[in-house]
């Protein structure tokens, strides 16, 4: 007994643990090899390059739908890409090329500039939205406001397209009726997707830059003659 | 039951012995719950037998990892192998959570926008009516007047000012191109904004007057709401006489109401004088510049940049509002000849 006593004292803690007959202990415990685990895992590495291309563009064009149509859904938030605004900045910026004069080193400058006004102009309204308490995160809100200046770009074309025929007063109306319903087009998508991330009392301290960032890009749209 | 029989017995009990589950997976270094359960607490002598069990199996598993040549690739035991394996893992797992720790330092430092999130707290109904005040004076000198001190206002303003010389350059009828002339509207509009707020607050500090720099910036971006009034106005209605009442009334206003918030907070006629004049001085110039000189400037770029590529009609549609001046100006020398 005295024996027992020794060696059972490392033990004396686990006298006070006991697990009661009426609980059930069983099962089985055992460490799991895990070689297994990296091949469950999808891999995206050996699909060919056109999935992987058109799982993209699909995702895309399905924003490009939800800017058409802009009702209150976050799935344009939920998965943010960066790919439709470049697309639609850099189609704005071609477009916006080739004004006021024929010489060719002002093509340099003009797209920079649009480059840039667009994209400082998305940071700020950000930077604007997440200060005044916005739960939205910084890439979230630049896709939101890089998607929504697709109605833009259309008019831009439609401008274009409109200025091949001369650039009288009729013109102008048309243009100045289409620009502006795309304007007011652009700030009310993007206004869908991000009222809601703001507390309800400041949304129109939010609206109000985005508001004055497409006007300032429909002003330069409808300024632009060829 | 001894302690020395009690080996014996446990192997022939029906839920199975110590012995095999211990031996039987060589990489499994788990003890099966299974088998403990009648031996917890219920008897020292089982006690004692666990303890045997676990000395054996340490010797057994010690045995097993020497004899071993590849270790482990888990490096359960402390093979060769699975040792370097796992301390290499966790070297660069510390690595990598020292540097990550770093970065977001530095981040949290340097890039915490959350350093401007208090002047940004306002609500719209506050914006309006410090709006409205800005173009209120108010006559009480003799105590510090409340200035509010938030950013959102202002940076507002000068944003919505940039707009508003972008239209005027638009319906004045000027060819444009874009970049530049947004640049210089850019640059225009914040440089008054920033650089006056500090030469103001620079002389505010000479003069020991009781204002911050975060109010300065806020006293002058607000005061720039009579300039977006004004020249919204004028740029829609070409009519001089229409440009100097707004600007002696709307701009006197609001001239009025910053010099009154700063005479509020300065002692002594000289810093008064100083202050006051500087401040009234620069704000009225520049209504003063954005409506006629602006205009000039952005030709003489232009014609800088554009030479002789410029068609004459586009010349003339420019020229318009300062023609309307000249003429005044040329109207009144012959006025003044004529007596």
């Amino acid at each position: 007994m005295a024996a027992a006593e020794d060696a059972s004292r490392p033990f004396a803690g686990l006298s006070d643990v006991s697990i009661s007959e009426d609980i059930p202990v069983e099962g089985d415990i055992s460490v799991p090899l895990g070689s297994s685990r990296r091949d469950d895992e999808f891999s995206t590495l050996d699909e060919p390059v056109k999935e992987t291309i058109l799982r993209d563009l699909r995702a895309v064009g399905n924003k490009f739908i939800h800017v058409l149509y802009p009702k209150r859904s976050s799935s344009l938030l939920r998965d943010w890409d960066l790919w439709g605004p470049l697309l639609l900045c850099v189609t704005l910026a071609l477009l916006l090329q080739g004004g006021a004069a024929d010489s060719d080193d002002q093509g340099g400058p003009q797209f920079a500039e649009v480059f840039v006004i667009v994209w400082f102009g998305s940071i700020i309204i950000t930077l604007n939205s997440k200060l005044l308490g916005g739960t939205i995160s910084f890439f979230q809100s630049l896709c939101v406001l890089g998607y929504c200046i697709m109605p833009l770009t259309v008019a831009m074309a439609v401008c274009r397209v409109v200025l091949l025929s001369g650039s009288g007063t009729v013109s102008f109306a048309v243009r100045l009726a289409v620009v502006t319903a795309s304007f007011g087009w652009s700030t009310f998508a993007s206004t869908a997707f991000l009222a809601d991330s703001q507390p309800p009392n400041r949304k129109a301290l939010v609206v109000y830059p985005v508001f004055l960032f497409y006007f300032v890009i429909g002003w330069m749209i409808l300024t632009f003659s060829p | 039951m001894s302690a020395g029989s009690g080996s014996r017995n446990t192997n022939t009990e029906p839920w199975g012995s110590f012995e095999d589950n211990l031996i039987q997976g060589g990489g499994s270094a788990v003890i099966d719950m299974e088998n403990m359960d009648d031996t917890s607490g219920s008897s020292f002598e089982d006690m004692g037998e666990m303890h045997q069990r676990m000395k054996e199996e340490e010797e057994v598993a010690a045995e097993a990892a020497a004899a071993e040549d590849d270790g482990n690739d888990d490096g359960e035991f402390l093979g060769m192998k699975g040792l370097k394996g796992q301390l290499g893992r966790q070297v660069a797992d510390e690595v990598w959570q020292a540097g990550k720790r770093q970065a977001s330092k530095a981040f949290n430092l340097y890039a915490n926008i959350d350093i401007l999130r208090p002047y940004f707290d306002v609500e719209p109904v506050q914006v309006r009516s410090r709006l409205i005040e800005s173009l209120v004076p108010i006559r009480m000198i003799n105590f510090p007047q409340k200035i509010a001190g938030e950013l959102y206002g202002p940076l507002m303003l000068v944003f919505t000012l940039v707009a508003i010389l972008l239209h005027g350059m638009k319906t004045s009828g000027t060819v444009i191109r874009e970049g530049t002339l947004m640049g210089t509207a850019i640059g225009t509009c914040f440089g008054y904004w920033l650089g006056v707020s500090s030469f103001i607050y620079f002389l505010a500090y000479l003069v020991n007057a009781q204002i911050t720099m975060l109010q300065t910036l806020s006293l002058l971006g607000y005061g720039l709401f009579g300039h977006c009034v004004v020249l919204l106005v004028t740029y829609n209605i070409h009519f001089h006489f229409l440009f100097y009442v707004l600007w002696l009334l709307i701009g006197g206003l609001s001239t009025l109401r910053m010099v009154a918030a700063l005479l509020s907070r300065t002692v002594g006629q000289t810093p008064r004088l100083l202050l006051c004049g500087a401040l009234s001085l620069l704000h009225m110039l520049f209504l003063l510049y954005l409506h006629f000189a602006y205009h000039k400037i952005v030709e003489g770029l232009l014609d800088s940049l554009e030479g002789p590529n410029m068609a004459p009609m586009q010349r003339v549609a420019r020229d318009v509002p300062d023609l309307t001046f000249n003429a005044t100006v040329k109207s009144m020398v012959v006025l003044l000849r004529a007596r």
